[in-house]
């Protein structure tokens, strides 16, 4: 199982179990505990996981975020699955989630989750993230938190350096 | 020119620390080539045929002389003692060792200057006009919204992973482009609407590489205010629907292609509809503390010296020569616009030596506020000479190399540093360079042969850009011998076009040759004073194809 960093770079286990789409033919088999299911899946059938609040949805690249208008904050976790990590439609999925729909859960990169992209992750709008498993999880404070500072608004910050310098 | 206040020198420093540690864990084995690859791009370096190389970023172009002699410390220190001006205003170092690139980027970071995005999938060094600022028929000066946009894209947290590397140019002048704006994944042409408000009109999609494109208008008019949020909207459609799954079909020009540029423009505009009033809507007060950076330098009340000029052109054949072709007009009176060219027979086009560049800074002090801009035809300009000071320039420039009077005719060629050091060349590009400046060696025949963009690329990927030269020359690779495809009546102006291909290439011996008949054709069918690029619209490519294949 990868670790699961948070914001503040600390580690914690990883609680949610993520269930891949099922082959062609099959039936979406939902474990017991908190399971992340294919967002699509989700969203058609969504009567089945009322009762349950451990069930949250993962998104692929081109999954869009508007499938999910009005009905986010139903899901505890969202996350965005990074297949490469020079794939960077994520990247606008969580802006979108975040800064559009107003998601307020947790919001949770996984997949092929490195430390260099730790920052830029951060600043879309995710607070956890699934490292990949053979990079060091004590060096993600570290790559979380190069910059203070940054020129332009993103989820974490809406007020660009040049508003700030105005003031 | 603009200078760094206290957070752009946190944030350039903070950048040098990352890109430390980044390289630290990559010698260590902590990062594989392929994780290091996009973060090593993203600060300009790639590993090339014989080193590594590393393309330091000049922002739309814009040097001072205390960066230049920090440049020319470099290459002595790290490198072999020249460095090369590219075709996007950017300067590369061709041999420093992986180990030393952090501490160069200190050194660099000192005087403002840094490697971001010059290279990698992400947001590229925003291009201009190198004549911004100190032309007559300029709507406003395109610096300041350089700037803007340098800053905006600098570690843009949603664009650092697009689909593929991202261009953005800006031009202002009403007559001219001499920013290609057209071929660039944004253009954007500084207009004034009917109210006489300013703004943008803003291309998309266009391009050179395998698929080369001319860039359609998808909005006749965006508000000065309105940039960031806009750009914000057509990068974040490209980077959800840019397609990623073939390298060569991924810049935005193919999704443009694909959706039709009214489509995309209407997605745009529904995404912007969501963006325009956010905080990242620009301010007046925003602009106006960028454009103080770019006000006019301390001109004096100098009167144009056109007699003294005559009378001096009329003793100096060569300094007549040099003022006709190197020297343009400038908006101030008294002053004028000086290009120092790098493009003497036998040096390939664009290198400079670090003594050079040392000259250059001690010219840009002596005659021209302390500042120089980078040409995307690998030039270097003086923007504001006294006109009472021209000869003494022309004299001191002479010896140092830089007063070659062949600006914009057939020698001043555009080339890539192809096979001699690019890993993706497919062949060598200075040699043919080389080879056609020595057959054209007689001034008074280029002369009369008048402007002739010729343009040298040594792969696809077209950073000689020869899709838009008048002649276009690319290198190719056939069953392992190099061999060069010509095309005709391309451009990059106004009137951009992309060149038709001739038909089969040329071995590298006879291209002197080739070229020679082109150049035959267009002086026998040529009338009065027409160009290269208007004969060859008027009569077409079937006569040059005749006798260059006769």
């Amino acid at each position: 199982m990868p670790n699961i960093i948070k914001l503040d770079g600390s580690v914690h286990n990883d609680e949610w179990q993520v269930v891949a789409r099922p082959a062609d033919g099959e039936s979406l088999v939902v474990p017991e505990g908190p399971a992340l299911v294919p967002v699509d899946l989700w969203l058609a059938g969504r009567e089945h996981f009322a009762d349950r609040s451990d069930i949250g949805v993962w998104f692929e690249g081109h999954d869009e975020p508007e499938t999910l208008d009005g009905l986010v904050n139903e899901l505890p976790l969202i996350a965005v699955n990074f297949p490469k990590f020079a794939d960077g439609r994520g990247y606008s999925i969580a802006r979108l989630l975040r800064e559009r729909y107003g998601f307020r859960n947790e919001l949770r990169a996984i997949g092929d989750v490195l430390l260099d992209q730790l920052q830029f992750m951060k600043r879309c709008g995710f607070d956890s993230f699934a490292l990949r498993e053979d990079k060091d999880p004590a060096k993600a404070a570290r790559c979380l938190n190069f910059f203070s500072q940054n020129y332009q608004a993103a989820t974490d910050n809406d007020t660009p350096l040049f508003r700030r310098r105005a003031s | 020119m603009y200078v760094y206040d206290e957070h752009d020198r946190q944030i350039l420093a903070e950048r040098v620390a990352q890109f430390r540690d980044q390289t630290d864990r990559a010698l260590a084995g902590e990062l594989s080539e392929d994780e290091f690859l996009p973060l090593r791009l993203q600060n300009g370096l790639y590993v090339q045929r014989f080193a590594p190389m590393l393309r330091l970023c000049v922002p739309y172009g814009m040097l001072r002389s205390d960066q230049l002699r920090r440049l020319a410390r470099v290459t002595r220190d790290y490198d072999k003692g020249y460095a090369h001006f590219t075709t996007r205003q950017n300067v590369q170092l061709n041999w420093p060792a992986l180990e030393d690139v952090p501490d160069i980027l200190a050194e660099l970071a000192e005087v403002e200057m840094h490697a971001n995005q010059t290279s990698g999938n992400c947001i590229r060094n925003t291009t201009t006009d190198q004549f911004a600022g100190v032309q007559a028929d300029e709507v406003a000066d395109p610096r300041p919204y350089c700037e803007i946009i340098r800053q905006w894209s600098t570690f843009h947290p949603e664009f650092a992973f697009l689909p593929r590397k991202f261009k953005v140019a800006v031009n202002a002048s009403e007559h001219t482009d001499r920013a290609a704006i057209q071929v660039h994944d944004i253009g954007l042409q500084l207009v004034r609407n009917d109210q006489g408000e300013l703004g943008f009109r803003v291309h998309v999609g266009g391009g050179l590489g395998r698929t080369p494109m001319v860039g359609p208008v998808i909005r006749e008019f965006l508000p000065e205010l309105d940039l960031l949020t806009y750009l914000e909207a057509v990068l974040r459609v490209y980077n959800r629907y840019g397609r990623r799954d073939n390298k060569y079909k991924a810049r935005i020009k193919i999704l443009v292609k694909a959706l039709s540029p009214a489509v995309f423009a209407e997605k745009v505009e529904a995404e912007w509809a969501h963006l325009k009033d956010s905080p990242t809507r620009l301010t007046p007060d925003a602009v106006e503390r960028v454009k103080v950076y770019f006000t006019e330098p301390d001109y004096q009340a100098v009167p144009d010296q056109s007699d003294a000029l005559a009378k001096l052109r009329f003793e100096h054949k060569g300094f007549d020569n040099w003022i006709a072709h190197n020297v343009e007009t400038h908006k101030h009176p008294g002053y004028a616009l000086v290009t120092l060219t790098m493009k003497n027979t036998g040096t390939p086009p664009g290198d400079i030596s670090d003594q050079q560049l040392d000259h250059l800074a001690d010219l840009a002090d002596r005659f021209s506020f302390g500042e120089v801009r980078v040409t995307h035809q690998q030039n270097v300009v003086l923007a504001d000479v006294r006109q009472d000071e021209l000869f003494e320039l022309w004299q001191a420039i002479t010896p140092m190399g830089f007063a070659t009077a062949n600006l914009n005719t057939l020698t001043d060629i555009i080339c890539c540093p192809g096979g001699d050091y690019c890993a993706l060349a497919n062949a060598k590009s200075i040699p043919v360079a080389e080879s056609i400046q020595r057959r054209f060696d007689n001034l008074d025949f280029l002369y009369d042969l008048g402007d002739i963009d010729l343009n040298i690329s040594g792969c696809m990927n077209a950073c000689g850009h020869h899709h838009v030269g008048n002649i276009g020359v690319l290198g190719v690779d056939k069953k392992g011998e190099e061999f060069y495809q010509i095309s005709l009546g391309g451009s990059s102006h106004h009137d951009a076009a992309i060149g038709k291909i001739l038909g089969p290439s040329f071995a590298r011996e006879a291209m002197p040759d080739v070229i020679e008949k082109i150049i035959d054709v267009y002086v026998q069918n040529r009338n009065d004073e027409e160009a290269f690029i208007d004969t060859y619209r008027r009569i077409g490519i079937d006569p040059f194809k005749e006798r260059v294949y006769a």
